[in-house]
């Protein structure tokens, strides 16, 4: 609980800041979720309803509940990817990954969602892990993409 | 900046209204009389807000200016706080840019240390303006003004009532003068040049240039700066490269998801918000998604009503429920299962959505399914009966008549 603390109070301790301090304590949980005794500790120390916490962080589509892999793999669903190929994507990654969109590897390293437009339409078809967004995919630059995250290599 | 702190505060309101500069981020209200009527405001404190929730789909635009050159967008807002006395401003960022927020965030430091940002702004006593970074956290909705202004309040992103307006009643209640990102980017060099200059590169009704975005079967796809005036055919052709592979364009969805689609006959439209308007579209945010022969537009509807049925706040039944039973019929109509029943309820709903619903996204949400089964009903009744031209939907219901 110091960490949530020490983010609050950078925060100030406000309500307002509320979605801020939320992004931030998933994006340290190593879980890429919030846990509920976390949400329980930033609605006593703000003074809110545990119920309103809930009711801001599930109304946000990128914060998550219930545990989730190290990384997310986000397939854009959207209009320009999906006239561009992102069925074919979207197809490849549930093979290669083994999973359906929603679901998450067996080790935790990834979860595979689909998303809305996150503005990558000029590389379309377009996937985004993490904060990193990789466009004009083929099947071989996906698989070399999942395999550089199987091993740590994807900062080099 | 140096020069619109040399100039009477109406004179540089005036500039902005000669400019013809209208807000780049959809909605095209002009920003002059937008500023006038908030500079006439009299409580305050008045905060100055950049919307760079940039969730349109097609739409990328925001992104450029954002990482490339952030300090326009930066000194745009303080001009305007210059004028307005705002004291504090927030540039509220989608939750998808978190890279990009770094960069602005890193940018607002080197301002401020550069004493174009903070206290005493290039010397001037108590001309003070302190900008900060908001993130987004995954909400379309959030685009919309008032459900933008409760987000960064730290609530859910669900939109208000209107009136009161935002200019009255913003942030906090109090008066908020908020822009889209490119708009904002457009105040210093309407400032610095004037703004007949800035007007005349457009066209009589529009000022200024545009930035577009072009995606989707289009060989040169990216952003391009292009002076109102121009037709979406030179755009598409010229600067566009034409259809990839050679093949024959479809139609062309403009103005990201919410806005119209049209086909290849309609192109030779001027991109001007007039021109445009009298041919019935709208330029939206300037996302131009180019759409070949290969695609099926049952199925192309069918991923922009799902984008709009998970998009929708919740706040009002029409968007609510009505994304969610257009989504039903369409994927009835591209298994092959839906009769004329559903086809004339889909259009009678789409309808009720357009004028009953709360806010723009449910508003504008069925644009996209009213101008489809304007242009190309056939393909519609088509699906009906049992048959994909393109052979994209599956049709194992070979409907039902």
């Amino acid at each position: 609980m110091e960490k949530v603390k020490e983010i609050l109070n950078r925060y100030g301790n406000s309500k307002d800041n509320l979605i801020q301090v939320m992004l931030e304590l998933q994006n340290i949980s190593g879980t890429n979720s919030l846990p509920h005794e976390w949400v329980v500790f930033v609605a006593e120390a703000l003074d809110m309803p545990v119920s309103r916490v809930y009711s801001v962080i599930t109304f946000y589509s990128m914060f998550g509940t219930e545990p989730r892999g190290k990384y997310l793999v986000e397939v854009c669903k959207s209009g320009p990817c999906h006239v561009s190929g992102a069925k074919n994507v979207l197809q490849l990654l549930e093979e290669k990954l083994g999973l359906k969109p929603g679901e998450t590897t067996e080790d935790g390293v990834f979860t595979l969602i689909q998303s809305s437009c996150f503005g990558a339409c000029d590389i379309a078809p377009a996937i985004k892990i993490g904060e990193k967004v990789y466009g004009n995919l083929t099947s071989e630059k996906l698989s070399e993409i999942v395999d550089s995250y199987r091993e740590g290599q994807h900062n080099r | 900046m140096k020069k619109a702190m040399s100039m009477e505060h109406l004179d540089a309101i005036e500039e902005i209204k000669k400019a013809n500069l209208f807000g780049r981020g959809g909605a095209a209200y002009p920003t002059g009389i937008k500023w006038e009527q908030a500079y006439a405001i009299q409580k305050g404190p008045k905060y100055m807000v950049c919307n760079a929730d940039e969730g349109e789909p097609g739409t990328f635009k925001d992104k450029h200016i954002l990482s490339e050159d952030p300090f326009e967008l930066i000194e745009g807002m303080t001009i305007g706080a210059y004028i307005m006395g705002a004291k504090e401003g927030y540039i509220y960022i989608r939750g998808e840019y978190a890279a990009i927020q770094k960069i602005v965030k890193s940018a607002i430091e080197n301002a401020k240390k550069a004493g174009y940002l903070g206290k005493n702004i290039l010397g001037r006593e108590g001309f003070d303006f302190e900008l900060k970074v908001v993130s987004g956290a995954g909400a379309y909705v959030c685009g919309e003004n008032t459900a933008l202004v409760e987000s960064i309040e730290g609530k859910t992103g669900r939109p208000r009532q209107k009136p009161p307006y935002i200019k009255n009643c913003g942030l906090y209640q109090m008066p908020t003068i908020l822009n889209n990102v490119e708009t904002y980017s457009c105040i210093p060099w309407i400032i610095k040049d004037g703004g007949e200059k800035f007007s005349s590169m457009g066209t009589e009704f529009s000022g200024g240039t545009k930035l577009m975005c072009l995606s989707g079967n289009v060989n040169n796809r990216g952003v391009y700066e292009i002076p109102f005036g121009i037709t979406l055919r030179e755009l598409i052709y010229n600067l566009g490269g034409g259809i990839k592979d050679g093949r024959k364009l479809k139609f062309v969805h403009l103005g990201g998801s919410s806005g119209s689609c049209f086909p290849e006959s309609m192109i030779d439209t001027k991109i001007c918000y007039y021109d445009l308007k009298k041919a019935g579209f709208s330029l939206g945010s300037g996302a131009v998604l180019v759409v070949d022969d290969t695609h099926c537009v049952v199925d192309y509807l069918k991923t922009v009503m799902e984008f709009f049925e998970e998009e929708s706040c919740g706040k009002c039944t029409p968007c609510r429920e009505g994304n969610h039973r257009l989504v039903e019929i369409l994927d009835k109509m591209t298994e092959g299962t839906a009769t004329m029943d559903d086809f004339n309820k889909m259009k009678s709903l789409a309808q009720t959505m357009k004028t009953t619903s709360f806010c723009g996204l449910g508003q504008s949400a069925p644009m996209p399914l009213i101008t489809l089964v304007k242009y190309f009903e056939e393909e519609f009744l088509e699906h009906i009966n049992g048959k994909c031209r393109t052979g994209v939907c599956s049709m194992s219901g070979k409907a039902g008549k």
